[in-house]
């Protein structure tokens, strides 16, 4: 036994097992005791229409931020894969957005779409766009928060896309533009298939991301207006630590947990279909 | 370059710059344009900063917001928090993570598979599913065991992530590809396991130590759900932490917020900037081993 296993059992496994336990159960967090409660947890769960809101915000988000990321991740990174002066500052000014913490990013971004005195609004202004409100509607607010996540994962999109694009050898891309073939019809043709186990990852990654939003949420909106945010994530931090429902919680985590794997291995299933590999 | 690219590349002379520079500059201003509006804004006046339209440029460069932002809330006690948080965390998962990845690539003990299993197992579950749980255990450790390690208290940021599975997963995969031969050859000259652990394997682990040192501080620096829960005073905050209540607590003074929020994610800018391709490289690394 290593001192490793006994960290990793005693925070990472028996918590898996102990969470299904209390979610069983009727636990409030605070009594010593917690009465069993069989399925309760699970039937509220189905009829609480917070977890329904919740679940389609998640996913809603989900839709949007992870294809949106890998389009963004994906260009950046075909314009860096090459030569040029000043190449570095370009990759750096990518690179900087891993290093700031969601907080530190949600923050920027607050004040970037602040309806009163944000710069957006302003440009918006020089357009003719009319002032939003932005964080405080309830239908824009998801989109804010899409927007603020995709800046602040798109250098590591840029980080995996770019190792991918180098790792494909010139002489294929070489021998079909002697073939005649197009820039367009090389990118898609060659490009985009050898990429594809390091889409297929992307999109395993940041959907496992997106899925557990919670982050951004806490600090812009707390989930609201109305609601309009409140993402699994959120709702499961409130029944836990602002209610301490931790059985609630519990059955919610294992929801999201069902969801993830669902998603995932669905991702793996189609993915397998498209992607690529060369070995 | 090879002939045909040098011909492709020759064709578009006409240019006198590459035309991707075209592309590359909005993209770049975009993405940079965050950092600076928050430079800008941090070294306004309040009067400054709530004028709309908003002047692109500040009149005068002041930093009385950074010394109003340290006066309302200790960032630099946040950032004393989150270093030794981050280090230790770092150093812990060095050391254990190595010494359980070596056990899982070489010996061969009883329950070796079904233990990998397991902690195979808890790399696909959120943390959300194990948090609950992982609160009463760290309540219960600092009632009963450890104070410094119980919740409320940085230990508690520190001990249960002091060995990731990711840590002993990917040490034990990197392990698994170095020739068995040396450590064979140390031991028939009478080593014993751990120095030929110590000797011969992690000095030729080096890239793969740095590649966990590099994610396990990224993550140990921005981690803010579990410091969210574990942590309940302003002493034993990290930046995340600490950067979020004074949001708060201030939610519309916006040069007092963007002062102490450049205050907060400047130190690991400057770390990240120096060890660039050393993050970027361990980022990929992910992506490739994920593939």
């Amino acid at each position: 036994m290593t001192p490793a296993t006994v960290i990793i059992g005693t925070f990472g496994a028996a918590p898996i097992i102990w969470s299904l336990i209390i979610s069983f159960q009727n636990d409030n967090g605070l009594s010593s005791s917690a009465p069993f409660a069989g399925l309760r947890n699970y039937r509220a769960i189905a009829h609480d229409p917070v977890v329904t809101q919740a679940i389609g915000h998640t996913l809603v988000y989900t839709v949007l931020f992870v294809p949106l990321t890998m389009v963004v991740g994906l260009f950046l990174a075909v314009a860096m894969n090459r030569k040029l002066r000043f190449m570095w500052v370009y990759r750096t000014a990518a690179y900087a957005t891993m290093a700031i913490s969601t907080i530190s990013e949600a923050l920027v971004f607050i004040w970037l779409f602040d309806p009163s005195y944000g710069i957006v609004n302003y440009f918006f202004s020089l357009l003719g766009i009319p002032q939003q409100q932005f964080l405080n509607s309830p239908s824009e607010a998801l989109y804010v928060i899409v927007v603020m996540t995709i800046w602040g994962w798109s250098g590591f999109a840029v980080v995996i896309y770019l190792a991918a694009l180098q790792g494909i050898p010139q002489d294929l891309t070489e021998a079909a533009a002697i073939d005649g073939c197009g820039a367009v019809a090389r990118f898609r043709r060659i490009t985009l298939p050898l990429l594809s186990p390091a889409s297929l990852f992307l999109a395993v990654w940041l959907t496992i991301n997106a899925l557990q939003l919670f982050d951004e949420v806490y600090l812009s909106t707390q989930g609201g207006p109305l609601g309009a945010t409140t993402v699994l994530v959120y709702y499961l931090y409130e029944q836990a630590f602002v209610n301490f429902n931790f059985g609630y919680a519990s059955a919610i985590a294992y929801l999201l947990f069902v969801v993830i794997l669902v998603i995932t291995a669905i991702q793996f299933r189609v993915g397998r279909r498209f992607t690529y590999y060369r070995s | 370059m090879t002939a045909v690219t040098a011909a492709m590349a020759g064709r578009k002379s006409r240019w006198p710059f590459s035309p991707w520079h075209l592309v590359l500059i909005p993209a770049t201003i975009v993405l940079l344009f965050p950092f600076a509006w928050l430079i800008v804004t941090s070294v306004e006046t309040p009067a400054e900063a709530l004028h709309f339209p908003p002047d692109l440029t500040p009149h005068v460069i002041r930093f009385s917001n950074y010394s109003a932002a340290l006066g309302a809330a200790p960032f630099g006690r946040f950032f004393f928090n989150s270093a030794v948080v981050a280090v230790t965390t770092v150093l812990c998962n060095l050391v254990l993570c190595a010494l359980a990845g070596y056990a899982f690539a070489r010996f061969r003990f009883f329950g070796r598979t079904a233990l990998f299993i397991v902690m195979m197992a808890t790399l696909m579950v959120p943390f959300q599913v194990t948090m609950i749980p992982q609160f009463i255990i760290t309540k219960w450790i600092g009632v009963n065991l450890l104070a410094g390690a119980g919740i409320g208290h940085i230990g508690a940021l520190i001990v249960p992530n002091a060995a990731t599975a990711f840590g002993v997963f990917f040490l034990r995969q990197f392990f698994r590809t170095l020739p068995i031969e040396y450590e064979e050859a140390a031991r028939v000259d009478g080593a014993s396991r751990l120095a030929v652990l110590l000797r011969v394997v992690l000095p030729l682990s080096a890239p793969a130590l740095a590649t966990l040192a590099a994610l396990t501080f990224l993550d140990s620096w921005n981690n803010f759900l579990w410091p969210l829960i574990a942590i309940n005073s302003t002493n034993a905050s990290t930046l995340p932490l600490g950067l979020a209540t004074f949001q708060g607590a201030h939610s519309t003074e916006w040069t007092l917020l963007m002062a102490g929020n450049v205050m907060s994610l400047a130190p690991m800018m400057v770390v990240f900037l120096i060890a660039q391709r050393y993050f970027v490289r361990s980022v990929a690394a992910t992506g490739l081993t994920g593939t």
